[in-house]
């Protein structure tokens, strides 16, 4: 069983699980599955700096930062306890691409050369850690959330804008990716 | 117009009631961290439509989700609590396409949305912590410029 679970899962399992999600949050509590709200919860908590849009009594959203507690808590847990011994399977074609600007390391979920501090210092790391994660906290907001709001959460309920949010946050991913990124990699 | 992600019980409960959420929160940071949707290689296999897996596992939460929301409201399904609960129609405006290419140039750099974020760091990679504060600071600025960005 252990070993089973060892496994990277099956898009199937993981799929069906992510989507549980949604009624269990309304199920216990009427709350609707967003994660990005948190970080706009943390501006409103920290330094809402009589910004209209975090005024607003970011205690009654307080579940959610218990439920993104709870995230860190099981990727932990299935890191020390469930992790695949094996390096990640990396499509052919992306490994040899990515051979080419120098990142070879897939023994992890993530590519050492690129998510590491030393990388942070770096141009290339600089541009994809901190000016990347701040086009996911800018654009997730303008957007009015992110994939779990809109993709799972707004598309479940049939919301129409989810549906426009989703297929805008897929054509800024195929340009970045195919157009942009490699030009960035190649620093 | 931003009313996403809001509250919707009009319950007051102690704190601890909100552990339910981390539970939550717990297998589904799981099945992030095992389906190694947290992966960087994940999301550039997707954008360069070299793998099935993560069309494969948001299809499925779609379908997931979607059943479950038509049974809620076909049922009339009340929380634990016995609420019933809400839904609130989502307006269409400008931000969720300009917003939204945002939104996905910054996916396919970092590699994670939100969600993976925080898993990223809990699955050891403590330099994530930066991209987290990086966003928080993103979502800050959208604050300060809002009245002034088109909608």
């Amino acid at each position: 069983m252990l070993e089973f679970l060892r496994q990277p899962w099956t898009w199937y399992v993981a799929g069906t699980l992510i989507g549980l999600t949604v009624p269990a949050l309304l199920i216990l509590g009427n709350k609707h599955f967003g994660i990005s709200a948190n970080l706009r919860h943390a501006c409103a908590a920290c330094l809402p700096a009589n910004i209209k849009f975090f005024k607003y009594d970011w205690k009654k959203e307080i579940w959610n930062f218990f439920f993104v507690g709870g995230v860190i808590i099981g990727a932990f847990f299935a890191t020390q306890f469930l992790s695949n011994p094996e390096p990640v399977q990396v499509a052919p074609a992306l490994l040899a691409e990515l051979k080419g600007y120098g990142i070879e390391d897939h023994s992890k979920l993530l590519p050492r050369e690129l998510f590491s501090i030393e990388s942070l210092f770096t141009l290339r790391g600089f541009i994809m850690l901190v000016v990347g994660g701040f086009l996911v906290g800018f654009g997730a907001r303008y957007a009015g959330g992110c994939t779990s709001g809109h993709a799972i959460m707004g598309i479940s309920d049939l919301q129409v804008p989810s549906v426009i949010a989703t297929a805008s946050f897929m054509v800024g991913g195929f340009i970045m990716a195919n157009l942009i990124l490699p030009s960035i990699l190649r620093l | 117009m931003d009313t996403m992600c809001v509250n919707e019980s009009h319950l007051k409960h102690r704190w601890y009631h909100n552990l339910k959420y981390a539970v939550v929160g717990i297998f589904f940071g799981i099945a992030f961290t095992k389906a190694e949707i947290i992966s960087w290689f994940r999301i550039q296999e997707m954008f360069r439509l070299q793998s099935f897996h993560m069309y494969g596992v948001i299809g499925t939460a779609i379908v997931i989700g979607m059943i479950s929301v038509w049974l809620i409201k076909k049922f009339k399904v009340k929380t634990i609590h016995s609420e019933s609960i809400e839904f609130h129609p989502k307006k269409f405006n400008k931000g969720q396409i300009i917003g939204g290419v945002i939104f996905g140039l910054g996916w396919a750099m970092t590699g994670a949305c939100p969600g993976p974020l925080f898993a990223q760091i809990g699955a050891g990679f403590l330099v994530i912590v930066v991209v987290l504060l990086s966003a928080i600071a993103g979502t800050w600025v959208y604050g300060y410029f809002r009245e002034r960005l088109p909608h």
